[in-house]
């Protein structure tokens, strides 16, 4: 018999349905992987069990692990679609939307939140315009190597998904967010916005909800040291907390 | 106080950012449309780095002998003074990422460090890691993410567009888009548009582009009345690897730091490539161009594997696959340079590619041509400007490898002020009944879409379409098999007509969304097939083994096509190209 692969996806037909399972059996080719599995359901969109169905509404685009879009639940495992392979997972494989984002439709989910995030924290280095300024600040090799890391996030919300902490009880910015200050603070021309950053993550839903569960370093699908960054930045808010209530 | 100008820019990869912050920072206000938030754009794919001449190396580099190198590289098609411009601006615009906060690889003293690619000899390129793109199109971002927090961009994510709203005297007046989760179409007024949408990847089913990149906005718009210009040059990039649902780029950048291609000599070697010695392979590249090596443009590279593979019959075990080898290199270089290009490879392959030589082939990667625009960037239809990979302007008939971002990024520089400027000067419309026209056009087309009860599916119809493409339109190309290509075309468009959707609801649906994109596609499709069949020679990417020299006497001309509504297809004219500063000479590399 050819070998097939058996694939359980949680779907949802908008925001106010409730969801439901279906089962899907694709015949098997090497090196598929849970995007080249969605692909092959659209073109033909029909259940194991032989009954009519719609093509799964999910986000993709670089499926290079690079975009940050196809972030979903594979296996209980919060991750990109394009880099799991199915020869690496455990069937049968089970889609699920993340659970702690808004649902659109299927796996699609409403990742805003991050984005408003960063906007709350002002990820950006304050240039004084476009026009030709001459060169930027010169940076140490070693500079250079620390903020490279940092500034591969790609903002697929994966370590989110894992945190214990963040939910709409604590309204918790996430470790994401956090990482990109650390970015922003360390460059010599971001660092002009330090202390409003720093303010950012002061009080509710600020870096003090962190429960240090460290979920969110296992789950980067980027290798982004996470919990150092917490730590670090922790530390900046809690030093100018404490100035500021002497300066009072 | 005159009211604020409103400038819509669609797509927000680097081009489009780029446009958007020049408009910002001029008092524009911009509405900014992408099917995906901006910062998941396709140009976060590009890898090894972006050119400018800084001479930082003692070369004796100048941003002439880029600008040459451009000009040659892309086989003379292109016209001369953009480029020349794009190649002056090309170092300032380093300048400024770097004050945005790019992490640029360092030199030891702290200064930007610079990468070799193909086609020059210099050190040329500019990178950080192996995802140079990537943190450019951060940089942007945050930049207008600034903006948007100051109220002057205003974001529509998940929209796609659909078309330009035109006057009745064919000046645009806005566009007419689609929100992909309410699936609601709806019409948004502006002074003037400026197109980002990238390139056409998914007419060719896999390739190393996104999954956004249809062209579909820009066949769009051609068919209403945009010119299309050189759709016939399309870039396969030599090293991708195949996967099942895309081919990945493995980068130029490998080759830039010392990578090297081979084969096995004898047919079917069945050894494990690091068991071969030195003597028992064949470093073809090396051997066929001493001076570039395995830095040769990339067309030349593409057709040199093709050749091993299909004419020596050397594919690695009898596949279509080479070798492109890094094992000689010292790991903790390949960490500090390549890592974001090493870890694609053992993620998606699973081996360590600073173990084992990298299995490689040619994969379709870029759309050199595109809208037709002026040295302004402007189309011939009054208010529509593009910019970026959507147009054809900067890379002639082959585009040097660390080219696109920064033409992307220039183009995007040009465009922005000169929509603010067009807009300036306009004058209102005398009514505004045709956005409502416009939208029922949409709406039609959609609803026509819901209820077709044929039996086509319109993902099996695309993979299709894809094998059709990639067979007869991309490295080799001879005039018999694009002419039954393109008769292939008009039955796929005959059976799109019968197309059948398997979800019909109106929330979310990509099955409405991609049948749309596929027609625009087919569309688009036609003028690469008819464009590829007319030009008798061999230029850059357009290789034709029944014309294999550069014909410059009939075809040192731009193509342009522009659709003829009544007769449902392309038709063509040609222009002449400006050579006014090089003038063209044999290209041997």
């Amino acid at each position: 018999m050819a070998k097939s692969v058996i694939i359980k996806i949680k779907r949802q037909a908008n925001p106010r349905e409730t969801s439901r399972w279906e089962e899907f059996e694709l015949p098997y080719k090497p090196a598929m992987n849970v995007i080249s599995c969605l692909m092959d359901i659209a073109a033909n969109p029909v259940t194991r069990d032989g009954k009519a169905t719609t093509p799964i509404t999910y986000d993709s685009n670089c499926l290079e692990e690079v975009c940050g879009s196809c972030a979903m639940l594979i296996n209980g495992r919060a991750r990109m679609a394009c880099s799991a392979l199915v020869d690496k997972l455990e069937q049968p494989i089970r889609l699920e939307p993340f659970s702690k984002f808004p649902v659109v439709r299927d796996l699609a989910v409403d990742r805003q939140v991050l984005f408003e995030n960063l906007k709350a924290v002002k990820a950006w280095v304050p240039i004084d315009g476009t026009y030709d300024l001459g060169a930027g600040p010169r940076m140490t090799a070693e500079q250079q190597e620390a903020a490279y890391p940092l500034s591969r996030c790609i903002s697929c919300c994966c370590c989110m998904e894992v945190c214990p902490q963040f939910n709409d009880d604590t309204g918790f910015v996430g470790a994401a967010t956090i990482a990109q200050v650390r970015l922003f603070n360390t460059h010599p021309t971001g660092a002009a916005l330090e202390r409003e950053r720093l303010t950012a993550l002061m009080g509710d839903g600020g870096i003090q909800e962190c429960g240090y569960a460290q979920n969110c370093v296992e789950a980067c699908p980027k290798d982004i040291p996470l919990t150092r960054s917490i730590s670090e930045v922790g530390g900046a808010v809690m030093k100018q907390a404490i100035g500021d209530l002497f300066r009072k | 106080m005159a009211t604020t100008l409103k400038i819509t820019v669609i797509g927000g990869g680097l081009a489009g950012l780029a446009a958007v912050i020049k408009i910002a920072e001029m008092g524009g206000q911009v509405d900014l449309f992408s099917i995906v938030p901006v910062k998941r754009s396709h140009s976060v794919c590009a890898q090894g780095g972006i050119n400018a001449a800084k001479n930082l190396k003692g070369e004796g580099d100048s941003t002439w002998k880029h600008f040459d190198d451009t000009i040659y590289g892309g086989d003379f098609l292109a016209n001369q003074p953009p480029v020349k411009a794009m190649c002056e601006a090309a170092p300032g615009i380093i300048d400024l990422l770097d004050r945005m906060g790019v992490p640029f690889n360092r030199t030891p003293e702290g200064l930007l460090d610079f990468r070799r690619f193909g086609g020059t000899l210099y050190n040329r390129t500019a990178f950080a890691g192996a995802t140079t793109g990537q943190q450019l199109l951060y940089a942007l971002d945050e930049q207008v993410r600034r903006y948007e927090s100051e109220g002057k961009v205003k974001k529509y994510e998940h929209w796609e567009f659909l078309s330009a709203v035109l006057d009745g005297n064919r000046i645009s007046r806005g566009i007419c888009a689609m929100d992909l989760r309410s699936m609601e179409v709806r019409t948004f007024p502006s002074d003037a548009i400026i197109i980002a949408t990238g390139g056409n990847g998914a007419i060719f089913g896999k390739s190393t582009n996104s999954v956004v990149c249809t062209g579909s906005a820009q066949s769009a718009l051609y068919q209403q009345g945009c010119f299309y210009a050189n759709g016939e040059f399309i870039q396969v990039h030599p090293t991708c690897i195949p996967g099942e649902d895309k081919l990945r780029l493995m980068s130029e950048s490998a080759r830039g730091e010392g990578g090297r291609v081979w084969v096995p000599k004898t047919p079917g070697d069945k050894r494990d490539p690091k068991s071969i010695p030195q003597a028992e392979r064949w470093y073809f590249l090396e051997e066929w161009y001493p001076k570039y090596g395995n830095l040769v443009p990339r067309d030349v590279a593409t057709r040199a594997i093709f050749k091993v593979v299909f004419e020596h019959n050397l594919g690695i075990d009898g596949k279509p696959m080479v070798y492109l080898d890094l094992t000689h290199i010292d790991r903790k270089i390949l960490d500090r340079k390549l890592e974001g290009i090493l870890e694609i490879y053992e993620k998606f392959v699973g081996d360590d590619p600073r173990d084992t030589p990298m299995k490689i082939f040619p994969g379709m990667h870029y759309t050199m041509g595109g809208l037709w625009v002026d040295f302004k960037q402007a189309t011939n239809i009054p208010g529509i400007y593009a910019a970026g990979e959507c147009e054809y302007q900067y890379h002639g008939a082959n585009r040097l490898g660390a080219n696109s971002l920064v033409s992307c990024i220039y183009g995007g520089f040009i465009a922005g002020p000169s929509a603010v400027q067009y807009a300036r000067n306009q004058k209102a419309a005398a009514g505004n009944g045709h956005f409502d026209t416009e939208r029922k056009q949409q709406e039609e087309n959609n609803a026509m879409l819901m209820k077709s009860e044929g039996k086509e599916n319109p993902f099996c119809l695309w993979r299709e379409l894809g094998e059709l493409m990639t067979k007869d339109c991309t490295v080799i190309r001879y005039n018999k098999n694009l002419k039954e290509t393109d008769a292939k075309l008009c039955e796929y468009l005959e059976r799109f007509r019968r197309i059948n959707l398997s979800d019909r609801t109106q929330w979310a649906n990509t099955s409405v969304v991609f049948s749309r994109q596929l027609y625009n596609m087919l569309q688009l499709s036609r003028v690469i097939a008819q464009g590829a069949a007319m030009r008798d020679e061999s230029r850059g990417a357009h290789y034709k083994p029944d014309f294999p020299e550069r014909d410059d006497k009939n075809w040192l001309k731009t193509t342009k096509a522009y659709f003829a509504p009544d007769a449902d297809e392309p038709k063509f004219e040609f222009e002449p190209v400006d050579i006014s500063l090089i003038p063209p000479r044999a290209r041997k590399y």
